[in-house]
């Protein structure tokens, strides 16, 4: 066949076509078979003729400023675990419904079958009895979970949200790549495909009937809040954590749905109830959408090692208290060996043929299915069975059969020796889609990822959403490997579509939504957060009066710099080596801790304090001690400011809030409260109570207050006892008994907490105190009473 | 035979541990040849959640849960149980290809199906030193099942020395073979092995062995803890055999089954997270004294 392009076109169109062909032997999702464009491209292809090179150009970088506002990353596991941009393709792949339609009827099938099938093998078992599938197959497989077996899920059916991968052949028909049960990833992700790509083509997508995906979101959204039944219970997304290669989603998507975000230290079980820990106690959980692999989810009774699940979690699936989507142990169903299986269970449970064909698959377990790979090695992919990644992702062992021929020998002595544990599968070439790359429209391998979820009404497929584009032009199946990108899909109507969104029409009652209480985990980390940032601007305000002592003596020798080497602020740092990098621990530690709350922490904020520590990192590197340091220094406190600022103003006063709030008042407190009792000191040379108004940040104050020279009494007065200087300690424990009073418990049947207790009886001794009953004794006690406020809060909220 | 079983194990925390859930596997197991007359589990502090469950195997299980903060645990078993002799008639076992077919053409994932024992389970992976030594074994021509798993066995319980202290609970067991050295878990997961590299099923039971010899008999090595032995499948006509290659024989009426599966990890005697920052020690003692009177021996002759 010979590579048409499309010669048809004119003027516009056919210039930004000129270097799009169709590649031999594969389709085309733009160019028909005679390289004309198709229809469902028409106008789409027109429009973007239309514009100007510089105005795509402008276009696609505002596309990639959304991603970056929006905060949309992917972890890239590997030595450095960094933080990756969202590889988008901004052309999108474009489908008619009316082929979609054939797409959807063929997937809804297949859901139908892989739940029979998951069915079937945690119950009857009868495609094993009756020979459709090798009994030793399932036993074999490490997803076979055998505590689930016999354990009928709560709501009845096993799998809610499932996707596949699906690729166009060269006959121009879709086959399924594989199924993906355990945890899909992705759904997320195309909701900010699509709005990135939105963003590039704004009025085309006002103007073409392209489906909406809210509507997809909001039918799985209800269908989980159904799962609850009618217990006064939460949905929660069960997470592995913020070094999960997909946290960014999860995150994101129990923003978007209005579920908690929940890792298995947040919870536990009572008498087969899970519960979350949160600041009010234990709430009851009755639904978790996992994004963890089910092995994982209890490490009492499934892999022990895991530290990531939830002790007694099966027991209370047994129990019927917990609907787990999808159910633990569906994971089965993404053994690679199974596709070879599918034709003939479809026709033993459903008594009909599949209506999308998977790739074809022979599983080398069986003498003839073995002989017929091995005479077809040079077509074939070698991979392991049981395995339960999707053959051409794979980084395992798996051969492209041709790159063994010539060596016969040694694919027969492996199928031979190891026959049960492989599979043969064909390599599946792949249509190619266009893509962007430099500016010319080139033709690039794709495969869809269609997402399914279980509504009250039966299967509902998401409309598009989300393609995966191969780096290279090769079309072999395999060339999709790392380094692709990811289109939006639009599945094309020839009539209006409605517009939906996920939130309530304007004209319905309004009604706030309805949240649990914060999970303890997340109070944790918020109150660390306060803690670590405060400590670092504590830190470096000292260093930076350091620094600036050190320019004006020009020496280290001095007794003050000498005094300031050993405060025990700087933990038996030295301020010029050392200082530094436990500066940047502080930081580090603050961005940790931001990082496992990111789906409760502004995107603002959360970049805010990521270029804080990315410009410490450079800023703080390599300076000279004294005046290059001291301006360094300053300007690392204008950055953590603007960031306090931008915490301050712009959060809601949820209770995380007052937890980031607290931690921050009691951290300054106790700088505050070490600071003098270092500085203030009795021993203290000369210039040390200069140095510690200086770092409370109160000269002017302290000039136009005392108008004398700084003595002990005036500066205990102005930096312990002053209500009004945001300072003083006595300030900072104005502000905690502030925020506490608003934490559940405060006080219970008239009687105070014994956390308001502590703070309230300690803010109070200090409130009546003149300056001269600061001896240095009694600034010991309160950092100690301020350690154990600490302790209490701990005790009480964070447990 | 009639014996009376006493089973302790603590763990003391150096820091209270905040909570936490366990499943134990310490009762024995009510069987065709064994029979439990009396068996109390006493756990301090009290449990605030206590359930019996059936594991997948058939196994009895106790579920506790701990709520209060805690410094130690401790479990305490009393039981007693009549053991009887397993009667071997003559070996009519298959040959390992007969085996091989046997198991290929096998339907069925019900809780004593030979599938579940064949492949790698957590803690037993199939190496390829565990082929060559039972190879090995058989080389003069052994070929009937069950006369293999006695020959590696016996193989096992010469080749390995009895070595508390050389290994603990996690060690692999290929290290455990490649030192020589072990304790019951260590023979048991190696014979385990050795037979699945082969193709013949086999399983890890835990339980106890007799603590006193009969008179004039030596008294057997894994007595002063919870013994471990293996359960073996030599086709559908023989079913499963037992066999201790600790000490080096086919399991009688010296030993009292709790539990069995694939592996150590299938049935620990207390499976379970403890949520500690501090370490730990645990301490086990057993006792399995057999009630040897004359009236007990005519009760148990009929």
């Amino acid at each position: 066949m010979s590579s048409p392009q499309s010669h048809t076109e004119t003027g516009a169109v056919a210039r930004l076509l000129a270097g799009y062909r169709r590649l031999p032997g594969v389709s085309d999702e733009l160019l028909d078979a005679a390289g004309k464009v198709r229809p469902a491209w028409r106008a789409f292809i027109d429009h973007v003729a239309r514009m100007a090179p510089e105005e795509i150009s402008h276009r696609v970088e505002q596309g990639d400023q959304y991603l970056r506002d929006a905060g949309v990353f992917f972890r890239q596991y590997g030595a450095d675990q960094t933080e990756r941009a969202w590889p988008l393709s901004h052309m999108p792949v474009i489908v008619h419904e009316s082929e979609w339609s054939e797409i959807t009827s063929g997937l809804i099938q297949r859901a139908d079958l892989l739940e029979s099938i998951v069915a079937d093998l945690y119950g009857s078992q009868r495609l094993v009895m009756e020979g459709h599938l090798p009994a030793s197959l399932v036993a074999t497989s490490p997803e076979w979970l055998r505590p689930l077996v016999g354990v009928r899920p709560r709501s009845g059916q096993y799998l809610h949200f499932i996707a596949f991968e699906i690729a166009r052949g060269p006959d121009g028909q879709w086959w399924v790549l594989g199924d993906r049960v355990q945890a899909p990833s992705g759904a997320g992700f195309a909701l900010e495909n699509r709005v990135a790509t939105t963003r590039v083509f704004p009025d085309h997508y006002a103007r073409a009937n392209i489906h909406r995906l809210a509507g997809f979101f909001r039918a799985f959204r209800d269908t989980m809040n159904d799962l609850r039944g009618d217990t006064e219970s939460r949905v929660g997304i069960l997470t592995p954590g913020r070094l999960n290669d997909t946290y960014f989603e999860h995150a994101y998507i129990a923003r978007y749905l209005g579920f908690a975000l929940l890792e298995g230290e947040d919870l536990t079980v009572q008498d087969g109830q899970v519960m979350v820990r949160t600041i009010a106690g234990l709430e009851p959980v009755s639904v978790l959408w996992r994004r963890i692999d089910s092995a994982f989810a209890d490490p009492l009774e499934l892999n022990e090692q895991s530290k990531l699940g939830v002790p007694g979690l099966v027991e209370a699936v047994r129990r019927g208290q917990m609907a787990v989507v999808n159910a633990l142990g569906s994971g089965i169903l993404e053994t690679r060996a199974l596709l070879a299986f599918m034709p003939r269970i479809a026709q033993a449970l459903l008594g009909e043929s599949l209506k999308l064909p998977n790739i074809a698959t022979w599983w080398c377990g069986q003498e003839s299915e073995r002989a017929h790979v091995l005479a077809n090695a040079e077509r074939m992919m070698i991979g392991e069975a049981l395995s339960t990644r999707m053959l051409f992702d794979s980084e395992d062992n798996t051969n492209l059969g041709s790159t063994l021929a010539g060596r016969e020998e040694s694919v027969a002595a492996l199928l031979a020796q190891r026959g049960a544990m492989l599979v043969g599968q064909e390599a599946v070439t792949r249509s190619t889609t266009p893509a962007m790359v430099n500016g010319v429209l080139t033709p690039r391998p794709m495969s869809l990822r269609v997402f399914l979820a279980r509504t009250s009404r039966g299967w509902r497929v998401m409309p598009g959403g989300y393609a995966r584009i191969g780096r290279s032009q090769e079309a072999t199946a395999i060339a999709m490997q790392r380094g692709g990108s990811v289109a939006d899909v639009w599945v094309l109507s020839d009539k209006p579509v409605r517009n939906e969104t996920l939130l309530p029409s304007p004209a319905a009652p309004y009604r706030r939504a309805r949240h649990g209480e914060l999970p303890s985990r997340a109070a944790d980390n918020l109150f660390w957060m306060g803690r670590y940032v405060e400590r670092a601007e504590g830190m470096i305000r000292m260093l930076r009066a350091w620094h600036v002592r050190l320019a004006e003596a020009g020496r280290e020798d001095t007794q003050l710099l000498a005094h300031a080497s050993a405060y025990p602020g700087f933990f038996g740092a030295d301020p010029v080596k050392e200082a530094p990098r436990s500066l940047l621990q502080s930081i580090s530690a603050a961005t940790a801790s931001a990082s496992q709350v990111r789906d409760r922490f502004s995107v603002d904020g959360w970049t805010a304090l990521n270029d804080l520590a990315a410009s410490a990192r450079v800023e703080l590197a390599n300076v000279a001690p004294g005046h290059d340091a001291a301006r360094a220094l300053g300007q690392q406190l204008h950055q953590i400011t603007g960031f306090s600022g931008l915490v301050n103003d712009n959060m809601y006063r949820f209770a995380g809030w007052r937890f980031l709030s607290i931690g921050r008042s009691l951290e300054r407190a106790s700088n505050m409260t070490q600071a003098l009792m270092w500085f203030a000191d009795d021993a203290a040379p000369e210039g040390a109570l200069d140095m510690v108004v200086e770092v409370g940040d109160s000269v002017l104050t302290h000039r136009r207050l005392f108008a004398v020279a700084t003595s002990r009494s005036t500066v205990i007065d102005l930096l312990a006892c002053d209500a009004n200087n945001p300072r003083s300690i006595l300030y900072q424990l104005q502000e905690m008994k502030e925020q506490v009073s608003y934490l559940p418990g405060a006080v219970e049947r008239g009687e105070m907490s014994e956390l308001s207790r502590t703070i309230l009886k300690l803010h109070a001794e200090i409130a009546v105190a003149a300056p001269e009953n600061f001896a240095a004794e009694r600034l010991a006690e309160i950092q100690l009473e301020l350690w154990r406020l600490s302790e209490v809060l701990t005790k009480t909220y964070l447990r | 035979m009639l014996y009376d079983i006493r089973l302790s194990i603590r763990y003391d925390y150096q820091a209270p541990v905040a909570g936490g859930r366990h499943v134990l596997y310490m009762t024995p197991a009510q069987s065709g040849s064994q029979r439990v007359i009396t068996s109390l589990l006493d756990v301090t502090p009290t449990p605030d959640e206590r359930i019996a469950k059936t594991d997948f195997y058939g196994n009895t299980a106790v579920e506790v849960a701990f709520r209060a903060p805690h410094a130690e645990i401790a479990f305490r078993l009393r039981a007693r149980v009549e053991r009887q002799a397993v009667a071997r008639g003559p070996d009519q076992s298959p040959a390992l290809d007969a085996l091989r077919e046997e198991l290929a053409g096998w339907r069925s994932l019900t809780q004593d199906s030979p599938l579940h024992f064949l492949a790698d389970s957590p803690r037993v992976r199939m190496r390829p030193e565990f082929e060559a030594y039972a190879r090995a074994q058989i080389a003069d021509g052994t070929t009937r099942t069950a006369a293999i798993v006695e020959a590696i066995g016996k193989a096992l319980d010469h080749d390995m020395t009895f070595d508390p202290g050389s290994t603990n609970v996690d060690t692999p067991p290929e290290e455990a073979f490649a030192a020589r050295h072990g304790v019951c878990q260590d023979f048991t997961h190696i014979m385990i092995g050795c037979l699945r590299s082969i193709g013949i099923p086999a399983g890890y039971v835990s339980g106890f062995l007799r603590t006193q010899p009969p008179e004039g008999e030596e008294r057997l090595e894994g007595t002063d803890a919870m013994h471990a032995w293996v359960r073996a499948w030599c086709g559908a006509a023989t079913g499963w055999v037992e066999y201790d290659p600790t000490n080096g024989l086919w399991v009688m009426d010296q030993h009292i089954a709790v539990a069995h599966g694939r592996d150590y990890g299938d049935v620990a005697p207390v499976r379970g997270v403890v949520r500690t920052s501090g370490g730990q020690a645990s301490a086990q003692a057993v006792d399995v004294i057999p009630l040897a009177t004359p009236a007990d021996a005519a009760s148990l002759s009929r």
